[in-house]
C-alpha cells in the first residue's frame, strides 16, 4: 500500500533550482534511503515532505489525502513523524516527559490547566521509551542525555504520533557505526511491525545498503537513480557523482 | 519651505547624535551579544567627562574637537574597566541576567554622577562660533547643527570600513558567530572584546560630548539616552549599523516633524513607530534572524517540582505571613501588603519569561491598566472593591489579548522592545487624557472598601488574593498546558513538528500573566488608594524583570523570593542611606556574579549536589 | 610531537576523561577511535583547549600546555579542526582564511592562500564565496584550509568525514595524506574505520575516558579481539 506519494515537485531559491521535477513513492513498511552529494537538493526535498517549504510545484499526497504545502503541524495531525538531523528535543524535561509532550499533543490534551503533566499518559510513554530501548533512562533530564540515546529519544518521540510516515534526516550523524546499525534496525523493525513507511537521507553507505529496501539518487536537484542496492552500486553515473571509487567507504 | 528644509535639517542633525549612541550599542550587541543596559549611563558620563575637560579648554574649534575626543577616550577606558571587571565573567551567563548586571551598573554611576558632579545641570558656555547663524533659504540654521549632519555619515563610514577593510573588524566579525572558533585559531577573543566594549563605549561618550553645547549634563540623560538608543537599535535591526542609521534618521525626522504637527504625540512618537516597524518586519529593518552565536550558554536546567522540604518551607513561610500582622507595626504592615503586591507582579511575569521564554520590558502595562481599570470601576462606574477586583485583571487581559497578537510572533529583544512600546503607548495615554485620567496628577481616593479599610484586613485580604494566584499559576505550569508552552520555548523546531501551536500557547501565557498582573496592579490601586501613570513606568518594569531574575526564572518559586528580596532590600536602603541606588546597583552585581540562576536557582542547585554526593 | 599524560576533563559535571595517555611521534597520522562518548571529541578540546582540563599533562614539543587558553596553544602550533565545520558563514571564503592566519615557524614555508588552493582546487574558484553559501564538503576543506593558516605543527581533525558523501571522503583522505607528505602531524578522531584505514598510520582506541589500546593500523586489522570489544564492528 502506498503511503507517501510524491509527484513531479520542484523548487527554486533566488533563480536556482534546488529541486527539479522530482517523484517517488513510498509503501507501508517500506525503508527508502534518498542519498546524493552535499547540496544535492535532499533537505529542501524533505522539508517540501514536512511542510517545512512549500513546493513551486508538483503534488504530494500522503494515504491519498493531498498535503503539499500544509504546515508541519497540519503534517503531524495526519501522521507525519520526525527526526532531525541534529537532535531536536525538549531540554528542561525529563525523556518521559518529552515522550508525554508529543502525546499530550497527539491526544489533542494540550489545553488542560490543572491536573499535573505527569499524570497524563505516563503509561503509554514508557510503552514507547521501552521500544526504542530507553525504559532505564526515562527519569533523566533529555539536556544530559548521550548523543545516540537522544536520538532514540527522537524515535519515541515521533512514534507518539503512531505515524504512517517516518521522516529521518541523516538519522545516524554523529553515531559510532555500532549504534548506527544498531538504531536503524531497530526503526526497520519498527516499521515492519506497524506498517510504517520510512523516508531517510544518509551518508553512511554500510547503513544505507545494509537496512534501505530501495534507494532514490539525487544530484543538483534531479533524481538520477532509483532502485536496490546492486542498481544503485553498479549504476555509473552514481559512482561518478557520490560513490567514488569505495575506497574509505567499505568498498559500496 | 524655508521652514521645512531646516526642520529638515535640525532632523538630521538629531539624527547624527541618536546615530552615535546607538551604533555603540549595537556594535557591543552584535559582538558580544550582551544587551548593554549601562551604554546611557556611559553616554551620560561621557558628557560630564566632556564638561569637566571643555569647560577648562579654550573655546576654539580645535580645542572643542580634542576635547571631545579625550572625552571619548576617557569613556572608552571606563568601558574597558566594566568589561574587564563584569563582563568578562558573565558572557557565559544567560542575555538577560547579563542585562541585569549592567542595570547593577546604571544604579552605581547614577550615584556616582551626583556625588561628583552634583545635582545640578552643567551647561557649558558656547564660545561665539558656536553661536553662529547659516542662512538657508531665508532661516536661520545653527552653524552646530551643520557640524553635527555631518558627523554621522562620517563615523558610519568610518565604522564600516574598520569593520570590512582590517584585519580587526575580520576577526571581530568571526567572533560575533563563533567566539569559541575564533580562540582556537590563535586569536585573543577575551582582548577583541575589551577592545569591541571599548570602541562601543568611546563613541557614546563622544556622543554625550557633542550633546552638550545644545543641553546640559543632567542625571536623566542616562535613561532617555537608553531608551532612544534601544528604540533604534532594534528598529534598524539589532547588530547592523546601517539599519541604525537609517533608523536614527527616520526617527529623528519623524519627531522633527510630528513636534509641528502633532505636538502631544511626541512623547511616543519612538515607540508608536517601533512597534509600527517590529509588527511589519520582525527582525528590525535591516536586520537578520538571531542566531545564537556559539560558545554562547545554551544549557537548560530540568524543571522538577518542589521536593517536599521545600513546600514545608513555603507552608512555614505563609503561616508566619498570616501571623504577622500581630506583631509588626502599622509601616512595616503596608511594606509587607507591597511585597505580595509584587510577589504577583513578579511571578505574573515568570510565566511569560520562565516557561513562555518570552522576556517582556514593559510588564508595567498590565499592571498599570488593572490599576487604572480598578480606579475607574470604583470612581467612574461607582462599582464595589471586589467588583473593581474583577474588573482590573479582566481589563488587562483584554489589552494582553489584543497586544498579544503582535507580541507572540516575535522573539528576545525584539519582542521585549515591543512590549516596552505598548506600555509607553499604554503610559502617553494615561499621561495626556488629563480629562479622564487625572494625567500626571492620577486618580485619588481609590480606597478599599468599609470592610476591608483595616490595614490588617486588607493585608490579609491580599495574602489570600496573592498566594492563591501565585499557586493556580504555579498549577498551570505543571499542568498540560505548561509543559506545551515549555516545550515551544526548548525547542521551537520540534514543538512545530508535533503539532504545537506556538503562537496561541504564548498568547494565552500572555493573557494570563496580563490578567495576573491585572489583579497586582488593581490591588495596588487600593493599598495606596490612588492611581499614577507612573505605575506603567519604565521603572516599574525593569522592577518586575529585576525581581523576576535576581530570584531565578527556573520556577515559581524565583520570581516570589526574588519580589520578596528586591522589595525588602529596596526599602531597606531606603531608609538606611540616601546612597541607595549605589548600594542596590552594587548588590545586584553581586548577586549576578554569587548567583548566575538567580537566588532561588542557584541555592536549589546547590543544595540538590549536596545531597547527590 | 605530542604526549598526554594521565588527562581527566570534566563536561559540565560530568567526568569525561578519566587518565587518558598516549603519544604521538612528529610526521605520524594517529586516528582516535572509540564509541559515542567514549571521549574522542573532549580530548580534542581538552588539547585546544576549549575544555580546560581538570589533571595531567599534555606536553607539546616539549612544552606542558595543560590549562592554556585556546589561544595560546594555537599559537604554540596545534591546529583544531572542529567536529560540525563551524565555518564563518558571513565571512568570504579568504576572510574565513585571514582569520586562520598566524606567522610561519620553524623556519619552513608559511601556508599561503594560493598554496592552499593548490590542495583544495575547489576552494580556488569561489574566492569571494560567503561561507554560509557552500555545500557541506566545500565547508570542510574550508576549515582544514582555515586552520592550515596558522601552520600548525600538529593538526587535530574532529571527525572530518562526517556527513559528506563518499566521493567527498575520498578526496579529504587525498588531502590528509598530501599533508602528510608536508611533514604535518595529524590527530585524527574518526567513526568511519574505512576512512581511517585509508589514512592514518597507528591508531589509539580510547573507551570510558582511558586510552586502552594503542599500535598501528595493521595491528589493529589483525586483532578481532579489540574491535569486537571497543569498536563493535
Amino acid at each position: 500500500m502506498t503511503i507517501l506519494n510524491v509527484a513531479g515537485i520542484s523548487k527554486s531559491f533566488g533563480g536556482v533550482r534546488a529541486v527539479a521535477d522530482v517523484s517517488f513513492s513510498v509503501a507501508a513498511g517500506e525503508m527508502l534511503a534518498l542519498i546524493g552529494p552535499n547540496g544535492a537538493g535532499k533537505s529542501t526535498c524533505f522539508n517540501m515532505l514536512n511542510g517545512q517549504t512549500a513546493p513551486d510545484s508538483g503534488r504530494v499526497t500522503l494515504q491519498g489525502r493531498d498535503i503539499t504545502g500544509l504546515s508541519p503541524r497540519r503534517i503531524w495531525r495526519l501522521g507525519v513523524g520526525r527526526t532531525f538531523q541534529i537532535t531536536a528535543t525538549f531540554a528542561s524535561m525529563t525523556v518521559r516527559e518529552n515522550v508525554q509532550v508529543a502525546l499530550l499533543a497527539h491526544h489533542r490534551r494540550v489545553w488542560r490547566f490543572l491536573r499535573p503533566a505527569f499524570a497524563w499518559f505516563g503509561a503509554e510513554a514508557d510503552g514507547l521509551l521501552a521500544q526504542v530501548g530507553m525504559a532505564e533512562q526515562a527519569s533523566r533530564a533529555a539536556g544530559v542525555l548521550a548523543y545516540g540515546d537522544l536520538k532514540r529519544l527522537e524515535l519515541a518521540i515521533a512514534l507518539a504520533n503512531a505515524p504512517a510516515l517516518l521522516l529521518m534526516d541523516e538519522p545516524t550523524a554523529g553515531m559510532a557505526p555500532s549504534e548506527r546499525v544498531a538504531l536503524m534496525r531497530l526503526a526497520r523493525d519498527l516499521a515492519s511491525q506497524r506498517g510504517i513507511a520510512v523516508l531517510f537521507t544518509e551518508h553512511d553507505m554500510d547503513v544505507v545498503f545494509g537496512v534501505a529496501d530501495r534507494i532514490l539518487v539525487l544530484n543538483r536537484g534531479e533524481l538520477i537513480a532509483e532502485g536496490d542496492g546492486p542498481a544503485i552500486r553498479s549504476d555509473a553515473r552514481v559512482r561518478a557523482v557520490y560513490l567514488g571509487s569505495g575506497a574509505t567507504s567499505g568498498g559500496h | 519651505m524655508g521652514f521645512v528644509l531646516v526642520q529638515f535639517l535640525t532632523g538630521l542633525a538629531s539624527a547624527s547624535s541618536l546615530f552615535l549612541v546607538a551604533a555603540g550599542l549595537t556594535v557591543i550587541f552584535g559582538v558580544t551579544r550582551v544587551v548593554n543596559f549601562a551604554h546611557g549611563s556611559l553616554y551620560m558620563l561621557g558628557a560630564y567627562l566632556g564638561w569637566t575637560i571643555l569647560s577648562r579648554l579654550p573655546g576654539g574649534p580645535a580645542w572643542f574637537a580634542g576635547g571631545v575626543v579625550l572625552a571619548g577616550l576617557g569613556i572608552a577606558a571606563v568601558g574597558v574597566l566594566i568589561e574587564v571587571l563584569l563582563l568578562q565573567r558573565i558572557y557565559k551567563a544567560p542575555e538577560l541576567l547579563q542585562l541585569l548586571a549592567t542595570f547593577g551598573v546604571v544604579l552605581v554611576v547614577q550615584d556616582l554622577v551626583l556625588k561628583l558632579w552634583g545635582p545640578n545641570d552643567l551647561t557649558l558656555s558656547r564660545p561665539p562660533w558656536m553661536r553662529s547663524f547659516v542662512q538657508i533659504a531665508g532661516e536661520r540654521m545653527p552653524f552646530y547643527d551643520l557640524l553635527m549632519i555631518g558627523i554621522g555619515p562620517l563615523v558610519l563610514l568610518a565604522l564600516w570600513l574598520l569593520f570590512t577593510r582590517t584585519r580587526w573588524g575580520t576577526l571581530v566579525r568571526a567572533a560575533t558567530q563563533d567566539r569559541e572558533m575564533v580562540a582556537a585559531l590563535g586569536v585573543d577573543q577575551r582582548l577583541l572584546f575589551t577592545t569591541v566594549f571599548a570602541l562601543g563605549a568611546g563613541l557614546a561618550g563622544i556622543g554625550g560630548a557633542l550633546a552638550l553645547p545644545d543641553g546640559s549634563a543632567n542625571g536623566q540623560m542616562d535613561l532617555t539616552a537608553i531608551t532612544d538608543a534601544f528604540v533604534v537599535v532594534v528598529v534598524g535591526g539589532l547588530g547592523s549599523l546601517p539599519g541604525a542609521y537609517l533608523a536614527s534618521l527616520l526617527i529623528a525626522l519623524l519627531q522633527a516633524f510630528g513636534i509641528v504637527l502633532l505636538p502631544k504625540i511626541t512623547l511616543v512618537l519612538v515607540f508608536v513607530v517601533m512597534a509600527v516597524v517590529l509588527v511589519v518586519r520582525p527582525n528590525g529593518l535591516l536586520g537578520r534572524k538571531l542566531t545564537l552565536a556559539r560558545g554562547e550558554a545554551n544549557t537548560l536546567a530540568l524543571v522538577r517540582p518542589a521536593e517536599p522540604a521545600l513546600r514545608w518551607l513555603g507552608v512555614a513561610a505563609l503561616l508566619l505571613a498570616v501571623w504577622a500582622p500581630w506583631f509588626v507595626g502599622p509601616f512595616a504592615l503596608s511594606v509587607m501588603t507591597e511585597m505580595l503586591v509584587a510577589m504577583l507582579f513578579a511571578a505574573s511575569l515568570h510565566v511569560m519569561m520562565g516557561p513562555g521564554g518570552m522576556p517582556s520590558f514593559g510588564h508595567a502595562a498590565w499592571f498599570g491598566l488593572g490599576a487604572y481599570g480598578a480606579a475607574f470601576a470604583v470612581k467612574g462606574l461607582a462599582l464595589s472593591m471586589p467588583a473593581a477586583l474583577v474588573v482590573a485583571p479582566f481589563g488587562a487581559a483584554l489589552a494582553a489579548l489584543v497586544f498579544g497578537g503582535f507580541v507572540v510572533r516575535l522573539s528576545g529583544v525584539y519582542l521585549a522592545m515591543l512590549t516596552l512600546a505598548f506600555a509607553q503607548i499604554v503610559w502617553a495615554v494615561m499621561f495626556q487624557a488629563v480629562s479622564v485620567t487625572g494625567g500626571d496628577n492620577g486618580i485619588l481616593g481609590v480606597w478599599p472598601a468599609g470592610w476591608a479599610s483595616n490595614p490588617r484586613v486588607f493585608y490579609w485580604l491580599t495574602l489570600a488574593i496573592c498566594v492563591a494566584c501565585v499557586l493556580v499559576l504555579r498549577r498551570a505550569l505543571y499542568a498540560p498546558f505548561g509543559y506545551a508552552l515549555r516545550a515551544t520555548r526548548d525547542s521551537a523546531l520540534r514543538a512545530e513538528a508535533i503539532g504545537l501551536n506556538a503562537g496561541s500557547l504564548r498568547l494565552v501565557a500572555l493573557v494570563i500573566a496580563g490578567a495576573a498582573a491585572g489583579l497586582a496592579g488593581g490591588l495596588a490601586a487600593f493599598s495606596k488608594g490612588s492611581v499614577f501613570p507612573t505605575y506603567i513606568s519604565i521603572d516599574r518594569s525593569v522592577d518586575a524583570l529585576v525581581m523576576v531574575l535576581l530570584g531565578g526564572v527556573q520556577s515559581m518559586a524565583g520570581p516570589v523570593v526574588g519580589a520578596l528580596a528586591y522589595t525588602g532590600l529596596f526599602d531597606m536602603l531606603l531608609m538606611v542611606t540616601d546612597l541607595w541606588r549605589l548600594v542596590l546597583g552594587l548588590s545586584i552585581i553581586a548577586l549576578v556574579l554569587v548567583f548566575p540562576q538567580g537566588i532561588a536557582g542557584t541555592t536549589y542547585r546547590l543544595w540538590l549536589r549536596g545531597r547527590e554526593a | 610531537m605530542l604526549n598526554v599524560d594521565d588527562l581527566h576533563s570534566y563536561y559540565g559535571r560530568a567526568h569525561i576523561l578519566q587518565g587518558a595517555s598516549f603519544a604521538l611521534p612528529a610526521g605520524e597520522v594517529m586516528v582516535l577511535l572509540g564509541r559515542n562518548g567514549a571521549g574522542k571529541s573532549t580530548t580534542m578540546k581538552s588539547l585546544i583547549g576549549i575544555v580546560r582540563p581538570a589533571r595531567g599533562r599534555i606536553d607539546f614539543a616539549g612544552v606542558d600546555i595543560a590549562g592554556w587558553e585556546p589561544h595560546r596553544i594555537a599559537r604554540a602550533g596545534l591546529g583544531y579542526v572542529p567536529e560540525e565545520r563551524r565555518v564563518f558563514t558571513d565571512l568570504t571564503v579568504l576572510e574565513n582564511l585571514e582569520v586562520g592566519r598566524q606567522p610561519a615557524r620553524d623556519g619552513r614555508p608559511a601556508w599561503t592562500e594560493e598554496r592552499l588552493f593548490a590542495l583544495f582546487p575547489n576552494l580556488g574558484r569561489m574566492r569571494t564565496r560567503a561561507g554560509g553559501r557552500m555545500s557541506g564538503g566545500e565547508q570542510q576543506m574550508l576549515t582544514i584550509a582555515r586552520t592550515l593558516m596558522g601552520n600548525p605543527r600538529l593538526l587535530l581533525l574532529d571527525e572530518p568525514s562526517e556527513g559528506l558523501a563518499p566521493v567527498i571522503v575520498e578526496e579529504m583522505a587525498g588531502a590528509i595524506l598530501a599533508l602528510k607528505q608536508e611533514g604535518v602531524t595529524v590527530l585524527l578522531a574518526e567513526q568511519n574505520l574505512h576512512f581511517a584505514a585509508r589514512v592514518a598510520d597507528r591508531a589509539a582506541v580510547i573507551e570510558k575516558g582511558r586510552i586502552v589500546w594503542t599500535g598501528t593500523m595493521a595491528a589493529l586489522h589483525a586483532d578481532e579481539a579489540v574491535r569486537t570489544a571497543y569498536l563493535a564492528v
